[in-house]
């Protein structure tokens, strides 16, 4: 395909921002008579950040699901870090390496915050006991106050249940459990969605972070200054299907608002896009 | 970080301004009630409920008469309650808690029979050969070891919560009806087992279950003597089974993955998946338990009566689920615990002999049951839009 995303280098060669971690071919998700996303072919390098940019219903969430194995994609092929890949669940793909903060946030509002930024994944003792196996709160509580730490998010209580927490809190919490855990890459839909100006700083200051550190990331956001500020390359989504692939150095906010809107598609994203 | 934080972020945390857990309201509740029935108690009966300062009989102040037959009635159903408390944790319910005990109570109790009684042929046995020309118990199938109808007992229980559980977890039918489908089975199975009749007679290794001294056994013997061991526990195995359950089940809910996967299902189903917990096979498991904890309670009972009915268990499942909703156990998941159903156990067992202290119509009794099953899932309505509106 013409359209590899940074130009058609193959998986393993050089390149300045490292090898492709993943590589999605025809990517394809209908809800029944709903084609949610068709045909994404989308790689992203180790080093690099990549932003998904899109208006609402353009299939970015869809797409963060089908890569996490949430549901099943209905056809196409996922390749990550060196293999094709068919996750069972994003257990597996988790254990494979890939931490997302999910736009749903995926926290369990009767569990605290410990219990959250482990939940799937807890600090056991006595495993032996198979299912049965012992929780060891200790550990547990201080690698999370160590993590929130990191993130410099203002959380009173953590053994307060996230029913009782802001939603601002409640996303800080979920970004927290990504950034605790290291990963090959990570995938953040609208993460500062419902943050204030000082908590939507500190998100972007872990995102830089991991771009110090050399790690990969999948940004999903509405606001144009973030992503600009932010990532080195855009891609757009519209009504599903993949409309442009910018890099950051060759395009503007207005640039990228006319492929959101459809007044513009890329020659080479032409076939069906409408 | 400041003294009085243990967050992030130094936002002041005081940790004395904490609000209650839920459990001491239930507590304060049960407190309440009693003074309540004692207070009326003393101008209707005039006397006390719980408390007995005159004859001093058992060597307590205490009326331990009346309080090992409520404990006796609560221990058995409690018994149920704690695995029904773990499937509305789940944000699941289990309705057929009632007939799963009442099929396991006609199996298990055919296994633990003796072959004869009073030197005539068990005339209540349920495996039959012929021998010269007579239908007489299978020789074979009677005076098994213990272990045999225990062992089967659970299974039996352990089985039907399996096929709730499938039926939940694959189909993604509510558990309302599937459990509301083994209900119906489950009873047409126990009726259906021996025809309707009972079975009874059971060896006495079977009997001493429920009405043996469990306690005593444990401990070798060492304080047989004490007033412990000869006033409150004896005979009262199904409570000394009940507490002991309770105490492995409070840890497990609290200290185990299993627990907290329950927790997590009932909070989030979605968070849940997709932070990775096999959600599917931790539902089987959770029905599982809490079938096999039906199965053990069927055991008790038939033990405790030394005869096993087709109808034993009649409307337990919600005697169990008002006992788990009373104790503060949400209906929608994912809040309340196995403390919380042990007190509510408690006030369900007060309440209930409450009436009989107070001389009032067995009829009032059930009346009242209905009334409490359905004020605790308002109860549990309120509570839950309180918390949403805080
Ligand atoms: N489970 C589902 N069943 C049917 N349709 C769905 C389902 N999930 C998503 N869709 C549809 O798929 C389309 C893409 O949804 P998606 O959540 O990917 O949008 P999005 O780009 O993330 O939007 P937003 O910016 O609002 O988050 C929408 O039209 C949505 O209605
Ligand atoms: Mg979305």
């Amino acid at each position: 395909m013409a359209n590899n995303a940074s130009g058609g280098h193959l998986p393993h060669d050089m390149h300045p921002l490292g090898p492709v971690i993943l590589k999605s071919t025809a990517l394809t998700k209908h809800y029944g008579g709903v084609y949610a996303l068709n045909d994404a072919n989308f790689e992203i390098r180790k080093g690099e950040h990549v932003a998904i940019m899109g208006d609402n219903g353009a299939g970015k969430s869809t797409f963060v699901r089908q890569i996490t194995a949430v549901e099943q994609r209905t056809s196409g092929t996922i390749w990550f870090d060196g293999r094709d890949v068919e996750f069972e669940g994003p257990l597996e793909a988790r254990k494979a390496g890939i931490e997302t903060v999910f736009q749903t946030l995926a926290l369990a509002d009767d569990l605290d915050v410990p219990d959250n930024l482990f939940l799937g994944r807890e600090i056991t003792r006595w495993n032996f006991l198979g299912p049965f196996r012992r929780l060891d709160y200790k550990a547990m509580r201080a690698k999370t106050l160590e993590g929130l730490e990191k993130t410099a998010v203002k959380i009173p209580n953590i053994n307060n249940t996230i029913r009782n927490m802001s939603g601002g809190q409640r996303q800080c919490v979920a970004i927290a459990r990504t950034a605790t855990f290291h990963s090959k890459l990570t995938i953040m839909d609208e993460p500062t969605a419902a943050l204030g100006v000082q908590e939507t700083a500190q998100v972007e200051n872990i995102i830089r972070t991991l771009k110090e550190a050399g790690e990969p990331l999948i940004l999903i956001s509405h606001n144009m200054r973030q992503v600009m500020d932010l990532v080195d390359r855009i891609v757009v989504f519209r009504r599903g299907r993949i409309v442009a692939n910018l890099k950051k150095e060759e395009t503007d906010g207005e640039d990228v608002v006319s492929y959101i809107t459809g007044a513009r598609t890329q020659p080479e994203y032409e076939v069906g896009a409408t | 970080m400041a003294e009085t934080s243990q967050g992030t972020g130094g936002l002041k945390f005081d940790r004395n301004k904490r609000t209650w857990p839920n459990e001491a309201n239930v507590f304060i509740a049960l407190i309440l009630l009693i003074g309540l029935f004692e207070l009326i108690g003393h101008y209707r009966v005039g006397q006390s409920m719980l408390f007995d300062f005159n004859t001093n009989r058992d060597g307590t102040i205490l009326n331990m008469a009346r309080i090992r037959i409520i404990i006796l009635q609560v221990s058995i159903i409690g018994i149920i309650a704690l695995g029904v408390t773990q499937v509305i944790i789940t944000g699941g319910i289990d309705l057929s808690s009632g007939s799963v005990v009442g099929m396991t109570a006609m199996i298990a109790m055919s296994f633990a029979l003796t072959a004869e009684v009073n030197g005539n042929p068990n005339g209540r046995a349920i495996f039959l050969s012929e021998v010269d020309g007579q239908m007489v118990p299978t020789p074979w199938l009677h005076d098994l070891p213990v272990m045999v109808p225990i062992l089967v007992g659970l299974l039996i229980g352990i089985l039907a919560g399996f096929i709730n559980g499938v039926f939940i977890a694959y189909t993604g039918i509510p558990p309302f009806i599937a459990t509301l489908g083994m209900m119906v089975s489950a009873r047409g199975v126990a009726n259906w087992w021996s025809e309707g009749n009972p079975v009874s007679f059971p060896t006495d290794q079977y009997t001493a279950l429920a009405n043996g001294n469990l306690l005593d056994t444990l401990t070798f013997g060492l304080f047989s003597e004490s007033w412990a061991m000869q006033e409150v526990f004896d005979g009262q195995n199904p409570a000394v089974f009940f507490i002991l359950l309770a105490i492995l089940f409070h840890f497990i809910m609290k200290h185990t993955i299993y627990g907290k996967h329950t927790y997590a299902i009932g909070s989030n189903e979605d968070a849940a998946r997709m932070s990775g917990i096999n959600v599917n096979r931790q539902k089987v498991l959770v029905y599982a338990i809490a079938g096999m904890l039906a199965g053990f309670a069927a055991i008790l009972l038939t033990s405790k009566n030394l005869t096993a009915q087709s109808g034993m268990g009649l409307i337990y499942e919600l005697d169990a689920i008002a006992m788990a909703v009373i104790g503060g156990v949400s209906l929608s998941g994912g809040r309340g615990s196995i403390l919380g159903t042990v007190l509510g156990a408690m006030i369900f067992g007060i309440i209930i002999s409450g009436f009989t202290y107070l001389r009032l119509d067995a009829f009032y009794q059930e009346i009242v049951k209905g009334m409490i099953i359905v004020g605790a899932v308002v109860l549990d309505q309120w509570r839950q839009r309180r918390a949403s509106n805080r």
